[in-house]
């Protein structure tokens, strides 16, 4: 069969909560993840025949293999920033279809300190002076893209506000998030601007955890489980001359669309499905304001239309487009390695219908996209 | 003796009494900064002119800095008094938006589409007593001019 052929399928998925473990290693808390979803696989580790590990903190993620069992196979560290999750899933079941494995399993574990990311300007290709003056923060990105978004097509403040006020609602109905306590929008908009137009409490913070996923060919996936979940399409996209992203000293003036939009189009043709056919979807919230902007990017709706959608609280659990329903970034925290595979855990919970209070009705279609530096965004597209 | 002395060479152009960004521009009229030697251009790489960027254009967007950041590699030696800062996006006509950081502090007084005019303003002092100089956008109205701007050559 040539590989396009060959279809892929999720059968098991786990996760070691997301948030701060004082004295547990990523790695431990990667083999908790992988632990629980072999047990949702119903596969034992020594039946895993290749791994892909993804982590930001750690060089050698895939020295897992040490807690789990030395068993040999091809074990393998993935990592494109924010979207490495993305990645781990992808070359996971391109093994699969590749024929090098029947049962692979994609893993991401990250444990960073508190605080903004920090390293020399040199390993994002940028010169010493950027870091100097105090340019090389991604976060000023965020501000900066939603400041002139909301100026172009009339979102308010209160529009990202009600996005985080969802995000922390879903995640006091999340019994494995990390911030489980709801905010009102007021809460949100009075707490300080951490990078105007964005408040504190409308940014995510890096922390600690891991997540997993057994894969393997679809033909055999009704072995272990009788709801596998499709992986029907999985793209990854960099960024192009002109486009606005993380951490650049200039932009041209022709500008061009984010590598999102161009992973969604790729995504959506690749699943043959369409935003309308999306029952549930998982957009990178770095902050209130990127689950904003992603909307559009993703296809879900008209720039500016947030605005109107936000209000009449379609992206709620229930409502037409429920986005983020374990509570997204901003009630999880990132551990980019992980970040994700949380993604896919949450939309396979959800195509199996076992989320609970937080369930999405007859949920068929998962999307989830990540977007991070340099300038990657990749988008995963599920089904029951 | 003390001196002004630019955060990196190629940066901009100093001592100078009408300071300029420097950009860098390829056969087909493409604009990069900061300044490289050279490009990929349709494939082949071509050496790239050194040019002046233009000293005014608008401001594109904007964001504030609140917390001091981590250092290394931010530079300037102000553990004890750090004061929040803003930064943007300043569109030059007819070569590119160019980030950098501004010399009006509060965002309330900052708006899309106003004037900007280039600075070259004192960041830090080196070990030799030298004033490290860097690039700053400030509102052409005069408004928000309370970084000590200067765009004299050394004093």
């Amino acid at each position: 069969m040539a590989p396009s052929d060959v279809h892929v399928a999720i059968i098991g998925v786990g996760l070691h909560p997301f948030g701060r473990y004082p004295g547990r290693s990523a790695l431990e808390m990667g083999e908790d993840a992988v632990i629980e979803a072999l047990r949702d696989a119903g596969v034992d580790w020594p039946a895993i025949q290749v791994l892909y590990a993804g982590s930001m903190e750690v060089k050698n993620p895939e020295a897992i293999t040490a807690l789990l069992g030395m068993t040999g196979i091809p074990a393998r560290a993935v990592f494109t920033g924010c979207a490495t999750g993305g990645t781990s899933l992808a070359m996971a079941a391109n093994a699969i279809r590749l024929g090098e494995a029947d049962i692979a399993l994609a893993v991401g574990l990250d444990k960073h300190p508190r605080g903004a990311f920090s390293d020399h300007p040199s390993v994002s290709g940028l010169p010493d002076w950027y870091g100097e003056v105090g340019l090389f923060l991604t976060t000023h990105f965020f501000g900066m893209k939603i400041n002139r978004y909301m100026h172009d097509f009339g979102i308010t403040p209160r529009t990202l506000a009600r996005a985080a006020a969802k995000a922390f609602r879903n995640g006091a109905a999340n019994p494995r998030a990390w911030r489980r306590t709801p905010l009102t929008e007021e809460q949100i908009l009075e707490s300080p601007y951490l990078n105007y137009p964005l408040t504190q409490y409308m940014y995510c913070g890096p922390n600690e955890g891991a997540a997993a996923a057994v894969l393997c060919r679809a033909d055999i996936a009704r072995r272990y489980t009788d709801k596998p979940v499709y992986l029907l399409a999985s793209q990854l996209f960099s960024r192009r001359e002109g486009a606005f992203e993380v951490l650049t000293p200039s932009l041209q003036l022709d500008a061009a669309p984010s590598p999102t939009v161009f992973a969604s189009k790729a995504a959506y043709e690749q699943a043959g499905v369409g935003p309308e056919d999306v029952d549930v979807a998982q957009l990178q919230d770095t902050d209130a304001g990127s689950e904003i902007i992603h909307m559009a990017e993703n296809g879900f709706c008209a720039d500016g239309e947030q605005e109107k959608l936000l209000a009449e609280r379609a992206t709620e659990i229930g409502g037409r487009i429920p986005v983020n329903t374990d509570g997204g970034l901003l009630a999880n925290g990132e551990p980019v390695g992980a970040s994700g595979l949380r993604q896919v855990y949450e939309l396979v919970n959800q195509l199996r219908g076992r989320c609970g209070d937080r369930q999405v009705e007859n949920a068929r279609v998962g999307y989830a996209q990540l977007y991070g530096a340099p300038g990657t965004a990749a988008v995963t597209i599920l089904s029951a | 003796m003390a001196q002004q002395v630019p955060v990196a060479e190629n940066l901009f152009t100093w001592p100078s009494d009408h300071p300029a960004l420097i950009g860098g521009r390829s056969s087909d009229g493409r604009v990069v900064f900061p300044y490289r030697i050279h490009r990929l251009v349709g494939g082949v790489r071509e050496e790239l002119e050194k040019v002046e960027l233009p000293r005014r254009g608008t401001l594109w967007t904007f964001t504030t800095q609140r917390f001091r950041p981590p250092s290394p590699p931010y530079a300037r030696d102000d553990e004890q008094n750090f004061e929040p800062f803003t930064i943007g996006y300043v569109e030059l006509p007819g070569a590119l938006r160019v980030e950098a950081r501004l010399t009006e502090p509060d965002p309330a007084k900052l708006r899309i589409g106003q004037e900007m005019e280039l600075r070259i303003v004192p960041f830090r002092t080196d070990a030799d007593g030298n004033q490290i100089m860097i690039y700053a956008f400030a509102p052409v109205d005069g408004t928000a001019d309370n970084e000590e701007g200067t765009n004299r050559g050394s004093e």
